[in-house]
């Protein structure tokens, strides 16, 4: 049994979308959509996590994804908690595990993890205290599936369901969380067909077992896309050797108006961001009409709302009869 | 499950009856309609075209406002609100289909105010099955039945609305 379920397959943390089934992703996306409604109204906070407490347990930083984190938490009445990790006790030499427990000596209800290594956050949720949930942020290489499911969230507001779309992720395949955890997301809920865009030197090898097609070609990868995903390239990649430069990058596979008009004349272009303008996207694709980037900002406290809600609520108990008639 | 044998039809023209003159008396003239999901919006529906006001009508989801989210968790199917006007100084008219601990209604209540400050709020239900666990009374209701606490009474819908019986039989 993964480490995420319970054994009533309820989600008890949110690691990976890898294995997630498909009722469970659209509960995720279902449940988003609801909290959404609740950020349009004046008041834009519910009673549900009043009580509890979140502590966002940053080992990398990262202000933007933080800061979606905690207001989402907020908007759920809990409260919350950020420790920079980088610069307290782990540098004096205290283990994780010793600070885990000490975090949750504290009585915290749960940790949103992010950190460099790939494993990080599979690691803390096998060590945390039972009732304790545990919400992957990003860990290294392996995953980032809040990112995937508001990606997956937009899309299907802005294009409805899943299944007819062709949806291109572009960019740096091999060292991407979000393109891994995208993947897994989009192809579990039933995405009709995932292409991904790359130079070779940044495409995994076995990607396409994956369930993926794969392009090296970015105008025969477009051809067609409904939903444009660009990715963040990392600007170390370039020291690596990995890409010849970052103009010649842009030339290759920089999303610009021209090669949009490969796509379906309707198709989106999302971007995790921030974005690097002239070398990922075109400025005017970026700030263009068919750029959703803001709007993926504004779902990810939806997305993350939902998810908080449902590793921190109920864990372990099946209701003997149906919520909503459990009392009227 | 079993029918419950209910004239949901007939208990509408009971109720909406019931509501025009309460709103009447009341001088209530432009109240909003706001049922509570899912069946209490199948009856606010219902009720639209039989009251004289003809209300704009919302909807509420109180699934966020539940005092059982720490043991019961979130439920699977979580609507959306859509509460189309601003509530503030209005009259509300809040509707579900059955009353029974009163929790429902509480946690209605609290949604309702994330809203604004309603100058008053009626509640009118089709059933009231006893059983209250907290201080809530509707203002118009259809039927009164008893149940034993075994037993369930849920709306179906929403075309027709009928009511079934669920849970143990005495």
């Amino acid at each position: 049994m993964s480490v995420q379920l319970d054994p009533q397959g309820q989600l008890r943390h949110l690691v990976t979308t890898e294995g997630l089934p498909r009722e469970l992703l659209a509960r995720i996306l279902d449940t988003a959509e609801s909290f959404s409604g609740v950020l349009g109204k004046s008041v834009k906070k519910v009673p549900l996590l009043r009580g509890r407490t979140i502590i966002n347990l940053f080992f990398e930083p990262s202000t933007r994804t933080r800061t979606t984190f905690e207001l989402a938490a907020q908007r759920l009445s809990a409260d919350v908690l950020n420790i920079d990790v980088a610069t307290s006790s782990t540098s004096k030499g205290e283990s994780l595990l010793d600070m885990l427990r000490n975090l949750e000596a504290m009585q915290c209800d749960a940790f949103v993890v992010r950190h460099a290594d790939s494993g990080a956050a599979e690691f803390i949720a096998r060590h945390v205290a039972p009732g304790v949930a545990v919400i992957n942020a990003g860990d290294g290489r392996h995953a980032h599936p809040t990112q995937a499911l508001l990606d997956a969230f937009t899309i299907r507001r802005e294009k409805g369901p899943l299944e007819p779309l062709t949806i291109a992720i572009v960019g740096d395949i091999l060292h991407s969380r979000v393109a891994r955890s995208q993947i897994h997301a989009l192809l579990g809920l039933g995405a009709g067909e995932v292409r991904v865009i790359g130079p070779r030197t940044l495409l995994p090898r076995d990607i396409g077992r994956l369930g993926v097609r794969v392009h090296e070609d970015m105008d025969a990868g477009l051809d067609g896309a409904d939903v444009v995903m660009m990715l963040r390239l990392q600007r170390e990649r370039m020291r690596g050797a990995l890409l010849p430069s970052e103009s010649e990058f842009f030339a290759r596979y920089g999303l610009t108006e021209r090669r949009l008009e490969r796509t379906h004349p309707e198709a989106i272009v999302m971007h995790p961001g921030p974005v690097n303008r002239g070398v990922e996207l075109d400025p005017q694709v970026a700030d263009g009409p068919r750029s959703v980037i803001l709007r993926q900002v504004t779902n990810g406290i939806a997305v993350r709302m939902a998810v908080m809600s449902m590793v921190l609520g109920g864990q372990g108990e099946i209701p003997t009869e149906p919520i909503e008639e459990a009392s009227s | 499950m079993t029918d419950a044998e209910i004239d949901v039809p007939q208990l509408l023209d009971t109720v909406a009856a019931e509501i025009n003159t309460e709103l009447e008396r009341r001088g209530i003239r432009s109240p909003i309609l706001v049922g509570i999901h899912t069946g209490g919006v199948w009856v606010a529906r219902g009720l639209h075209d039989r009251l004289l006001a003809r209300p704009p009508v919302g909807t509420l989801e109180v699934a966020f406002h539940r005092d059982d989210y720490a043991t019961s968790g979130l439920k699977a199917a979580v609507q959306t609100s859509e509460v189309p006007v601003t509530l503030d100084g209005r009259a509300v008219l809040l509707v579900d289909d059955v009353i029974h601990t009163g929790r429902t209604t509480r946690a209605a209540l609290n949604a309702l105010f994330d809203y604004g400050r309603p100058q008053q709020v009626l509640l009118a239900v089709l059933v009231d099955r006893g059983g209250r666990e907290l201080p809530v009374q509707p203002d118009v209701t259809g039927t009164r039945l008893e149940l034993p606490g075994g037993q369930r009474l849920k709306l179906r819908g929403p075309e027709p609305l009928r009511f079934m019986l669920e849970g143990e039989t005495p």
